[in-house]
């Protein structure tokens, strides 16, 4: 907004009200007071939910017709324990599970393997082979749940194994649901799962995209990550920004095998990441939705209105909450589940109260759904679409945040691209600086952050409670391990790798061959060692600026 | 003073050990930062090759004691008196702990960076 257009109005600034400005966290100054002359008057204002560029919402009648998803995010050491999660949420009229896997799985480690000392099981669940996704799915209706894989650098091989596992269990894959995480570039920004260089780990999730799209079409084989990205310094901006060029990235290598947009697109979703000033998150998912809308028909032409659809999961970040007076979170996550709800999300997660400094406790993560459950139900949050939609200073902020997503994504451009901003280091030491900053202006009072640096007060520290490690689980999961390797059929498993090294040289699609890799039992570790071979291995970039 | 930060064993979470370098950097203090997924003995290697006065370990999946005990170790093993530190999620009760296995400080989860800066500045002094 510039001054002399302010001039003619009746609206003062900031100076001439004699407050002090204010800035939002993505830079951008905020007005005392918005009025008309603030919201550019455009085809768009009359523009309803459900409809193109879908500003208000993908749906025409929103949470009226169905609520959000509720979807916490759980880990259980072994496929033992998560089969009997699973029936037991299907007991209780459950429908999905978001599953999580420990580091080694994560990385491409075998149980085995001595890096994976102390790590077998700690943060979720174990994969070694297609065995542990049997135990898994034992007696489970796959056309009942719908599962959620949260798993990145090895992503193509536990896609590959579900589908193995459902192919033989005799499903139609063709009618197969689920989700996988599988978005690598973002790994390399935050979380640090990535194994391969750049270049190849993104083939590997368009191998995924192409072969779903060819023969898992219900399936949702990515799941683009903003959240991450913001918790490692990234700014609101940014953080749209970075994951729609990251959504870019993938979908321009789909497009290369042929695929067409509207054959993919809708497909796709992006997890993002919610904690700060409520008005900016509102305005960053207004905004960020319109121009993904805008991207997918104009710039990729595509012809279906739900190609344009931001599908979204937002949730409460980890990155707003605090150790100090740890019950503050309790009310911080109620206010990020409110500006989710207030966004259009698809589906909601809430960090727990006590997640800053230990694994949640069952009694925190039920305040957690009890947050989201009394939002829906007592709030009137449902009753009636985009209850922020014409707000004068929310539909102005949604104009700028359009506009200044895409001018952060031309930033991109101008470093040669994602793949390339990744690959160097570039969007890295952008990031990990503005975290510095952002932590130093916490700690030196700077930014205001209740119980930490304004009304504090004298307090035990909060203990963390430790899980000890199972040890004696990491032993069974290596032990079962030896006997899989033991009586599987060597020879088949030997040709299965080499089949899939030959087929990486060759950069045709792996998906098939992985598949009948783990059909014969080949592990984890075996496939990404055969890959690691052809490929190599990711050198980190690493310098600060 | 040189000091090396690493991030041993598979733990991804880089943010802590990063704001932690820039502040350092801002102090005044040399870093060289491993990257992610290093073992002990790689670890060790950087340690050596680079001269550091000193080695910290970031952590927070929860290893720290495991690779604690595997870096007094390896640092036994190749008879090298180098000081080193943990910083990550540390429950109160493991401090002592990472002290006895000789660890030479530990901050856990919501540590300044400026409490770090100090306790460099504090031994640079004594050195």
């Amino acid at each position: 907004m510039s001054d002399t257009k302010l001039k003619s109005t009746k609206r003062k600034t900031a100076k001439e009200l004699n407050v002090k400005p204010v800035y939002l966290e993505s830079g951008l100054e905020v007005n005392p007071v918005y009025t008309a002359e603030d919201v550019h008057p455009t085809d768009e204002e009359q523009e309803m939910p459900g409809e193109y560029p879908f500003t208000r919402g993908i749906h025409p009648s929103m949470y009226r017709n169905k609520p959000f998803t509720i979807r916490q995010y759980a880990g259980f050491a072994s496929p033992e324990a998560t089969n009997e999660r699973f029936h037991f949420l299907i007991k209780n009229g459950q429908s999905g599970l978001n599953v999580a896997f420990d580091l080694p799985t994560q990385c491409g480690l075998d149980s085995d393997d001595p890096r994976a000392f102390g790590e077998v099981g700690r943060v979720g669940m174990t994969i070694d082979t297609l065995a542990d996704f049997e135990i898994a799915f034992q007696n489970i209706d796959l056309d009942k749940i719908t599962v959620s894989l949260t798993i990145n650098g090895t992503a193509i091989i536990l896609i590959a194994m579900y589908v193995a596992m459902a192919e033989k269990a005799g499903y139609d894959i063709s009618k197969l649901r689920g989700t996988a995480q599988n978005d690598i570039l973002k790994e390399f920004i935050g979380r640090g799962t990535w194994i391969f260089p750049v270049d190849k780990s993104v083939k590997l999730v368009v191998d995924t995209i192409e072969y779903c799209a060819a023969h898992v079409p219900k399936y949702s084989p990515v799941s683009v990550c903003g959240y991450h990205i913001r918790e490692s310094g990234a700014n609101p901006i940014q953080e749209m920004a970075y994951a729609f060029c990251i959504a870019k990235a993938y979908t321009d290598g789909a497009l290369e095998r042929g695929i067409t947009i509207d054959d993919f697109a809708s497909r796709l979703s992006f997890n993002f990441d919610i904690y700060g000033n409520l008005f900016e998150q509102v305005a960053k998912f207004r905004g960020g939705r319109r121009l993904w809308a805008k991207i997918i028909r104009e710039e990729y032409g595509a012809k279906n209105e739900n190609s344009c659809w931001m599908r979204m999961i937002a949730g409460g970040g980890g990155g707003g909450l605090t150790k100090e007076q740890p019950m503050n979170n309790i009310v911080r996550s109620a206010y990020y589940a409110l500006i989710s709800a207030l966004s259009g999300t698809q589906t909601m997660a809430l960090c727990s109260y006590d997640e800053a400094y230990t694994i949640p406790t069952e009694h925190s993560a039920e305040i957690s759904l009890r947050t989201m459950q009394i939002m829906i139900h007592e709030m009137g949050i449902c009753d009636t679409v985009d209850p922020l939609g014409g707000s004068y200073y929310v539909e102005a902020l949604t104009n700028t945040f359009e506009e200044e997503i895409r001018k952060e994504m031309k930033t991109v451009e101008k470093w040669d691209g994602i793949i390339n901003a990744v690959a160097t280091g570039k969007i890295q030491a952008s990031v990990s600086r503005q975290a510095y900053e952002r932590e130093m202006g916490i700690q030196t009072g700077k930014v205001p952050k209740v119980g930490v640096n304004i009304y504090t007060r004298e307090e035990e520290s909060q203990e963390v409670e430790f899980h000890p490690y199972n040890q004696k689980a990491a032993d069974d999961q290596i032990g079962k391990l030896k006997k899989i390797k033991e009586s599987r059929n060597q020879e088949k498993v030997k040709h299965c790798l080499a089949i899939v090294k030959q087929e990486a040289l060759e950069n045709k699609n792996l998906m098939p061959s992985i598949i009948a890799a783990v059909k014969e039992y080949c592990t984890v570790g075996e496939i990404v060692s055969a890959l690691k071979e052809v490929y190599g291995e990711f050198k980190e970039p690493i310098f600060f600026n | 003073m040189k000091i090396l930060l690493s991030k041993p064993g598979l733990d991804g979470h880089d943010v802590g050990v990063k704001v932690l370098a820039h502040g350092l950097i801002d102090a005044g203090f040399t870093v060289v930062y491993t990257g992610l997924r290093k073992t002990i003995e790689e670890i060790v290697d950087m340690a050596i090759e680079n001269k550091v006065d000193i080695i910290g370990m970031s952590i927070l999946s929860g290893t720290h004691l495991i690779l604690a005990q595997k870096m007094k170790e390896v640092l036994a093993e190749r008879k090298i008196n180098i000081q080193w530190f943990v910083g990550g999620n540390i429950p109160a009760k493991h401090l002592e702990e990472l002290r006895k296995m000789g660890a030479s400080q530990a901050f856990p989860t919501g540590s300044k960076v400026s409490e770090v800066v100090d306790y460099f500045n504090s031994i640079k002094r004594t050195a």
